[in-house]
């Protein structure tokens, strides 16, 4: 690992330590006290911030809830159900297709990319919102007849009152004859939308996992493919790829998913786990219940795809072994192409990400791949093991933030002045603002897929056309 | 107008005190208004002469939303023209209580219930305050006075001090005070003078003594006030002190919560409670033997 650890000129533990710490300096001391264990150079090992704590109440946070984990990422993508938001009316309404987890299939018929909520009302607080969510399930099934299930996602209300949607759903299951899943995701819940990526999981355990059979016969390359969100199109990039290799794709969680081959997946021979963050928990499951491996792996530019493809050969025979080989032979010059025309460009530039739980380390290599580095990296919700798994990928003494407030993250951009930062929708203006381009990569900005090989040639596309847009030439503020 | 809320242990006569003294009040010629914030909606039937009465929420239920009520759906007029509203709410269990009455009372306030010629305006309110929604009658812009009923028995004394906890947290950030204690009697032992010193160290008073008298079940079988039914009865004399009683009373104090310890010393002053030997503390009786 020593060999690989990646210096950036200019860059020590002592300089980053001072923008820390000047960054801090407005804090009050209780804040300062509190924020600076998650502010740290990189260590090159280990976890070098504190994570998964509450936020400071004040602090501009980015982070979202349990129900945005639980509806958002989770649930939202599967496809074949109706996914109701069960209480007032906002969260679902204002969580209605923006994370951009697209679907095949016909809307209403096979597909349920709709706003399903209780929509409740002062009475349903008084009085409960059982009764209501009782006809709502009779209904939705009237209406979609073809729905394979219904999840019900508790917004924070239903939480407060007590409704037991727990009981609602086991009567309706048996009723209306198809899967009725509560998740107890009510917002309030945990620090982050992380504790909603881990009730869903555990609801997916309790609910769903084992309870159907694969139609085809099991053969030795049955995979799943966990923790891809179809986010632009992802996993229409990488489930190809996987089956140009010689896998069987039975089933996705939950990018573009069905419930049915969902709760068949305790069948497969391997599970293959892109965002590790939201979906390892039920990886553990399946490893302790069914004894099924899991193997986690980085389709973000050609260095980590073929790196990944060969630790995935090495589960399986020969056959496998030689496809991937075939593979990475038919794709290298490809890549290198790409490489060819947007490296010349982007070669020395710096970027820096502020994500969710699994970009701000998988996608370091993709830009190095471009010729850039990344000079500064942090999550909203990752934990301790997501940050051991990030100082090996950043270069040291690199800064490192955790739940990063946007004055943080403002203060971090002008000392180091990168030429891209990469984060969200609620970052996207203060740094354009500042002069900085900027691409979304929670989203991945109205375009995509960037993973695997379908997806690199875009996202170097995309990185390019930031940095290099002649806009940023003519914006040069007046004083 | 002035607003009352009363409070105190689930079960000592709360509603039936209310109605009483509020009776009692009409008496005198003072217009009155009830809101029950209980969702058993128990604190007008003695006015009303009715069984249950259509509560706010209720109908809300029935109509969807609180903008398509009116306030004479909810508003009820009984003996002496005292009027009565019910906050209502759902059965034990499901739902929020607690959001009802704020609720109800917000509804209340914004379609004009509360008229300028109200002498008095009385909440009843259900006994355990469980939450921010049975607070609401003593938030800002509310009640101001507060009696809470109590007895001579060790746990209706505990609410009461719970309760005057309750008050000072709102009575350091707002108007609202602790006017009395009203003690319905049990016939304990030494009850006045118990209740009496309670209400001393609370830094208030025990406004009136009410004495246990059947009469009261008889009135309530009828579902009457004693002040109507048997207006020359001694109990409904009692009531009549008691409302003339608030009717005067300037005494409005914050109040002086006891802490655990006090109110046991307090017990076994008056020979309620036995000091405490720590020897028996967690034994079982079989060990014990």
């Amino acid at each position: 690992m020593s060999e690989l650890k990646k210096k950036v000129e200019g860059i020590t533990k002592e300089s980053t330590q001072a923008m820390i710490d000047h960054a801090m300096e407005i804090y009050p001391d209780k804040a300062k006290k509190k924020r600076a264990p998650h502010l740290a150079p990189n260590e090159g090992e280990g976890a070098c911030v504190k994570s998964n704590r509450k936020t400071i109440p004040g602090i501009m946070s980015a982070r979202g809830c349990a129900y945005a984990g639980a509806k958002g990422v989770v649930w939202g993508p599967i496809r074949d159900m109706v996914h109701v938001s069960h209480g007032p009316v906002g969260c679902g309404w204002y969580s209605w297709g923006t994370r951009r987890n697209l679907m095949t299939g016909i809307n209403g018929v096979n597909q349920f990319a709709m706003q399903f909520t209780s929509d409740f009302q002062e009475k349903d607080i008084v009085y409960g919102g059982d009764k209501k969510l009782k006809t709502l399930l009779a209904e939705a099934h009237d209406l979609f007849p073809l729905a394979k299930g219904i999840s019900v996602l508790s917004e924070c209300p239903v939480g407060l009152i007590g409704d037991d949607i727990n009981s609602v759903a086991k009567v309706a299951s048996v009723e209306l004859d198809i899967p009725v899943i509560p998740c107890n995701c009510e917002g309030f819940r945990g620090v982050s939308q992380s504790l909603g990526h881990h009730i869903s999981n555990d609801t997916i355990r309790d609910h769903i996992i084992g309870t159907r059979e694969f139609a085809e016969p099991a053969s030795p390359y049955d995979i799943a493919l966990i923790g891809d969100y179809n986010i632009g199109g992802d996993v229409w990039s990488v489930k190809p790829l996987l089956e140009e290799i010689g896998l069987n794709v039975k089933a996705v969680w939950t990018g573009d998913g069905e419930l049915e081959k969902i709760a068949a997946t305790h069948t497969v021979k391997l599970n293959l786990i892109h965002c590790y963050r939201s979906m390892n928990y039920m990886c553990r499951v399946m490893e302790e219940k069914y004894g099924i491996p899991w193997l986690e792996f980085n389709f973000f530019g050609p260095t980590k795809i073929r790196e990944s493809l060969r630790k995935i050969a090495d589960h399986f025979d020969d056959v496998i072994k030689e496809k991937v080989e075939a593979a990475i032979a038919k794709y290298d010059p490809i890549m290198q192409a790409v490489i060819d025309e947007y490296r010349p460009r982007l070669e020395g530039k710096t970027v820096m990400l502020y994500v969710g739980g699994l970009r701000p380390r998988h996608t370091v290599n993709a830009y190095a791949d471009l010729g850039m580095t990344v000079v500064g990296s942090g999550y909203e919700f990752a934990h301790g093991d997501d940050y051991e798994r990030t100082s090996p990928e950043m270069p040291e003494a690199t800064v490192i933030y955790d739940d990063a407030s946007e004055h943080e993250l403002e203060e971090f951009v002008n000392e180091l002045r990168p030429d891209l930062v990469g984060s969200g929708i609620k970052e996207k203006y203060l740094f354009q603002k500042m002069g900085i381009p900027f691409r979304q990569m929670h989203s991945w900005d109205y375009s995509g897929p960037y993973h695997a090989y379908n997806g690199f040639p875009v996202f170097a596309r995309d990185v390019d056309m930031a940095i290099n847009s002649p806009t940023w030439k003519l914006v040069k503020a007046p004083f | 107008m002035r607003q009352i809320a009363i409070y105190g242990k689930g079960g000592i006569g709360k509603s039936t005190t209310t109605q009483n003294t509020v009776a009692g009040l009409a008496f005198m010629g003072k217009k009155v208004m009830i809101v029950g914030c209980d969702p058993k909606a128990d604190s007008t039937r003695l006015i009303l002469h009715a069984k249950a009465q259509n509560t706010v929420m209720d109908l809300v239920r029935e109509l969807g939303t609180v903008e398509d009520l009116e306030l004479e759906d909810v508003m009820k007029v009984g003996y002496r023209d005292i009027k009565c509203v019910e906050s209502g709410g759902p059965e034990p269990g499901v739902g929020c209580a607690g959001r009802g009455v704020i609720t109800a009372i917000n509804f209340l306030e914004e379609n004009g219930a509360y008229t300028p010629d109200l002498d008095f305006v009385f909440y009843d309110v259900l006994g355990d305050v469980v939450c921010g929604g049975f607070a609401m009658p003593i938030r800002e812009g509310k009640a101001e006075e507060i009696y809470i009923v109590t007895s001579g028995e060790m746990m209706a004394m505990y609410a009461a001090n719970n309760i005057a906890k309750g008050i000072l947290k709102y009575a350091t950030s707002g108007k609202v005070r602790l006017a009395g204690l009203i003690c319905n009697a049990r016939k304990t032992d030494k009850e006045f003078e118990l209740i009496t010193a309670l209400a001393k160290k609370l830094g208030t008073q025990m406004i009136h003594f009410v004495p246990r008298d059947n009469q009261v079940q008889r009135a309530e079988m009828r579902r009457m006030t004693v002040i109507e039914y048997s207006p020359e009865h001694p109990q409904a004399q009692e009531y009549r002190t008691l409302a003339q009683k608030i009717n005067d009373n300037k005494m409005l104090v914050i109040p002086t919560p006891l802490e655990m310890e006090e109110l046991e010393d307090l017990l076994m002053e008056y020979g309620i409670m036995e000091p405490e030997d720590e020897s028996i503390v967690g034994v079982s009786e079989a060990a014990a033997v």
